[in-house]
This record gives structure tokens, sequence and C-alpha cells, in this order.
């Protein structure tokens, strides 16, 4: 009988990623609801003395895998280690960040271990002893509560900035076990032969707080000048409806959409988009959304929590000289 | 080089999703069908891969009779044969059944490199890549917005963006792709490719021609179960921000940002 919620964390050169957090807090939940113990599972090399925090945020055991083959992340060699570990203890439940590596790992253990796997939830509950998911589909358009049919364990990702955030509770502690498994160099056949970092120093979309995205009324590539601008002043990441990447003016991992990122902040400022419901789709599980527009028919103000009509280029800078005086 | 591109239709991104009075599903009737835009990223770098390297592009596809003309489509852009798994038994099924049916498809056919979109843009799951690479026993790499592949054609090195940075991976093929936007620029149709296409083979077949059991598809079979769908959540129109000047505007939005909604 499957019995317990696992969550698996994200590390990265030894640092814990955020979403780790938000889902073990999810997990906490969770498993409450079920009356089982929540269990972390970590991997990488060198990793061990990362896991006892993790009880300060809800998990009763970490169980860590500490391998130099499990740094960096490679599908083949996580699949590997964690397909083994469920197979052993047969986890109810097992839940991921919905960050790039998430949805990648989440994806192919799902089709190693032959169960379903419901991806870039938003919300997580416990009907009948089951894990019941809802997630967005069609980009935002619909949203499906999905459950799992004898399916065990239970797989899912959560979408980053999503999930509450417990408060840390450094009384509580958990029990760090080393993991037992198996890894043949002969089953890792991909290989991370380089990194090339980000110099910006911004957030991801997917994971930033904050968001100042443009569109077709940003006009030309120079237009993004003022919205990094206020950006910088506020400490937000800059996105791009899709014509404005189709135009050439941001780079494709800037978009928001249906064909591009799916974000979650805690405030979206829109300027120049006009709300096409393929922008829309990607940008509606934010918090505080804002439009600037000129046109006061454009949809997005109807999707919008404070609006203002006017031209962008004089908006824009005036905001971030306001919005300095709160920094 | 035998190259093999996955194919999914979705409704088109442009499309109002409306949900039919089952609650469980989406109103079908006036969706236009495009194929999955993710999916056209992967036939155009297989047509690239095929002019540098020689070899055939097969497009495989699962779904109903429609699914004919996306798969038309890819090869009026350039490939060369087309396999549709069509049979009234695999409507309705989920991911990890959708991934056997394509395997089982593509484990005929000599294949170097297999192509899938990194998600279709109706479920949104991106799970059936992944799960063929699993069911054929080969390597997958996910997200790729660059791809080359070596000289010798016996490898390829991927750079997958992942949040902050670019990762580059190296695999030996045979390797399973999933494509992300930037991968490349999709070529249109011409007239004479659509011409061309016509003649291309185009095969159907059915879940027991590919030695596979019905029973184990379709909606009844499904290990992920769609028990409701709703409409998004409806944001209400807010506040739209009157001033003088946009320094009066800009001040208000900023107070409110700060003081109600407490954003900044």
């Amino acid at each position: 009988m499957a019995q317990g919620v696992w969550t698996i964390a994200e590390q990265r050169e030894g640092e814990i990623r955020k979403v780790t957090y938000e889902v073990i807090s999810e997990g906490r939940r969770l498993a409450d609801a079920l009356g089982q113990e929540l269990t972390v599972v970590l991997l990488g090399s060198n990793i061990k003395e990362k896991a006892a925090e993790f009880g300060h945020y809800g998990a009763d055991k970490v169980i860590v895998a500490d391998d130099a083959r499990l740094e960096p992340y490679t599908t083949d060699a996580y699949v590997s280690v964690i397909s083994q570990l469920a197979k052993a203890d047969q986890p109810a439940v097992i839940l991921l960040g919905a960050s790039v590596q998430g949805k990648d790992l989440a994806a192919r253990l799902s089709a190693s271990l032959d169960v379903a796997m419901a991806q870039d939830c938003t919300a997580f509950s416990v009907e009948n002893g089951n894990l019941v998911a809802i997630r967005p589909i069609y980009a935002g358009k619909a949203y499906a509560k999905v459950t799992y049919e004898n399916s065990f364990p239970q797989i899912a990702t959560a979408r980053p900035n999503v999930m509450t955030m417990n408060a840390p509770d450094t009384s509580k502690t958990a029990q760090v076990i080393d993991a037992s498994f198996s890894l043949d160099d002969s089953q890792i056949k991909t290989r991370v032969v380089e990194v090339i970092k980000d110099e910006t120093g911004k957030v991801d979309l997917t994971e930033a707080d904050k968001i100042v995205a443009g569109g077709r009324g940003v006009k030309n590539a120079e237009g993004f000048k003022v919205l990094e601008d206020l950006a910088d002043a506020i400490g937000a990441s800059v996105g791009a409806s899709r014509s404005a990447v189709d135009e050439g003016w941001r780079g494709h991992a800037d978009q928001v959409g249906q064909t591009g990122k799916v974000v979650s902040p805690n405030l979206y400022i829109a300027c120049g988009i006009s709300g096409a419901i393929q922008h829309m789709a990607g940008m509606s599980t934010s918090k505080v959304v804002v439009a600037i527009n000129k046109d006061p028919d454009a949809a997005i103000f109807q999707k919008s929590d404070y609006g203002v009509v006017g031209d962008l280029f004089e908006l824009v800078p005036a905001l971030t000289e306001e919005a300095k005086k709160f920094a | 080089m035998n190259i093999i591109v996955c194919l999914k239709q979705v409704p088109d991104t442009e499309a109002q999703i409306k949900i039919a009075s089952d609650g469980k599903s989406i109103m079908a009737g006036d969706i236009k069908w495009i194929m999955n835009p993710y999916d056209e990223y992967g036939v155009e770098e297989a047509l690239r891969l095929k002019e540098k390297f020689g070899g055939e592009v097969t497009v495989v596809g699962l779904g109903p009779k429609r699914v004919t003309d996306s798969i038309r489509t890819a090869l009026a852009m350039g490939a060369d044969k087309g396999i549709l798994i069509v049979d009234d038994a695999a409507e309705g099924s989920d991911s990890n059944a959708v991934a056997k049916a394509l395997a089982a498809a593509i484990k005929g056919i000599p294949y170097d490199i297999i192509f899938a979109g990194q998600r279709g843009v109706d479920e949104d799951l991106g799970v059936v890549g992944s799960s063929v690479a699993e069911l054929l026993g080969i390597p997958s790499i996910c997200l790729v917005e660059k791809l080359e592949a070596a000289a010798d054609g016996k490898s390829v090195k991927a750079n997958r963006l992942v949040e902050g940075q670019t990762l580059v991976i190296e695999a030996a093929l045979p390797v399973l792709i999933t494509t992300q936007k930037g991968l490349n620029e999709p070529r249109y149709a011409s007239l004479p490719g659509i011409m061309k296409a016509k003649k291309k083979p185009l095969e159907e077949k059915n879940l027991s021609a590919l030695g596979l059991n019905p029973a184990e598809f379709g909606a009844g079979a499904r290990k992920l179960k769609v028990v409701e769908l709703k409409s998004p959540p409806e944001r209400a129109a807010g506040k739209i921000i009157d001033g003088d000047s946009p320094q009066a505007k800009a001040a208000e939005l900023a107070r409110l940002l700060h003081d109600e909604a407490k954003a900044i």
C-alpha cells in the first residue's frame, strides 16, 4: 500500500531553489490531510548539510542521495535514482516544483514508473485519501480538476510562486537518511558540457515576484528602455507579448503567453499590451495586474486591477520616479 | 540521418475555449485546428538536418481523421512520409497511452533523432516526448532552443534554457529532442510543396495493427482523469486611475500599489 508524501528538492551548485520550500510547504499540508509523513528527497554532490533545514518547513524525513554524478542535474541520473527509491519505498504522492528541471524530471519519472502525472498545478487537495489537483490548461483558458485512477505514486508539479510558503520553524528538524541506490555510468546518456550563465542578474520570469511587460505599443526595441528603468526601480523582470517578440524587439525567453512562459508574479504591469487571449492566458494567475495603454477600449483593462489610460512613454517614466519614493 | 517528428493537432491559440455541457470537456464545434506550434519547430529542424545529412523525415501523428490536414502541412513543408494512428478506441486517451501508441509506430522505422513539441498547447502536460523516449529506451533532451549535430552525424549538442542559465547538453544518437520557441523559424509550405504533398505516402494505422490492445486506450483507460473543467476565475475590471497629468496619474497608481495592493 502506497504511503507517505514525497517532495523532490531542487538545487543548483548546492544552493536550494526557492520553489523547493514552496513544494515542501504544500507537501506538509497534503501529508497532514492524508495523516501521513512528509519526506523530502534531495539529490546532489556533497549536499547532505542542506538536508536538516527542510525540517524547518515541515519535513519529517529527508532522504539524501549524494553522488558526484548527481551534479549537475541530468535527466537520466535523477530519474534512475528517484525511480529506484520510489519503487523501494512506494510513496503515495510525489510533488515537484514546475521549474524547467522539475517538469522534465516529473515527465520522465512518470514515464519510467508508468504512472500519471499532473503538470504545473495551481492548487491541491485530498479527497477520499487521494490527491486532487487543479491545473490550468489551454494556457489558463480553462481550469481542469484532475484525479488519478489506480496510479501510484500520484505525481504532480506545482507552479512556482503559487503555493504559500510556511514560515520556517527552526525548532523543528528532520531525520536525515542516506539513500541506498545504484547508478551505472552506462545509464547516463546525456552530459552537460557547458553552462552559460545569464549575466543580467534578472530573475527568470517564471520565478519573478514582479514583471513589467511590453507589447506592440512599445513600438521598437529601444522603447523597452523605459520599461527596463521601471523594472530596475521596483526590482522586476521584463517580459514581452508575442507581437513584441515576433517583431524581434525582445528575445523569445521574454515571451509571456500561450506559446511562451506562464507566469505568476505578485505584480504584473502590462505596458502597451492590448490583451490578446494568447497573452492573457500566460499571466492570468498574477496577483495584481496593472494595465497602461493609450487605447481606453483595450481588452486588457477588463482584466486588470488598476488601469491607466495614456501614453506609456510619459506614464512609465513618471511611475518610475514615483515608485523610487517607496524603494 | 533518419528523423521522426511527433505531431499533435491542437485548437488555434487564438481560439476561445468554451466548456461543454458535461463540465468535463471543451466545445469542439467551431474550433479551428492547427499543428501544435511547437511541432512546427520540430518539422523545420528535421528538414534542416535532412538538407545537411540526407535521409528521411517521417511525421507521426495520432488523432481523428482531421489530423491528416496537419500531417499534409508537414509534408508540404518538405517531410517525406506521414503516419496517422487513427482509431476510435484511441479517442480521449491520456498522455501515457498516446506515448505508447506513438512509440509502437516509431519502433518499426529506422531513426536517429525524434522531435516532439515541448508541450501540446492544449492540455499543457509536456509528458508525451519524455514518455516516448522512455518507452524506446533512448535519452531525451527537453526544451531545446538550439541544436547542433556533429559533422559525423553521430551525436548532438543541444542548448536548453533553464531559469537564469543555458545548459549545453551532449548526447550520442539516437536521441529525442523536445522543441522550444527560438529553435528556428519554421518555413511556410510553398505552392509546389503543397502539390507534391498530395502524392506523398500517408499511411493510416489502427491500434491493433501496431500490436496494441485497444482496451488500454481511450477515455475509460485514462490514468489521469479530468473530473471537472471550469472557466478561469474572472478578474473583475478594476479601477481606472484618473489625473490631470501623466505625473498625477503615476503618483496615484504608485500610491495605490503601495498602500492598497501592497505590491511595491
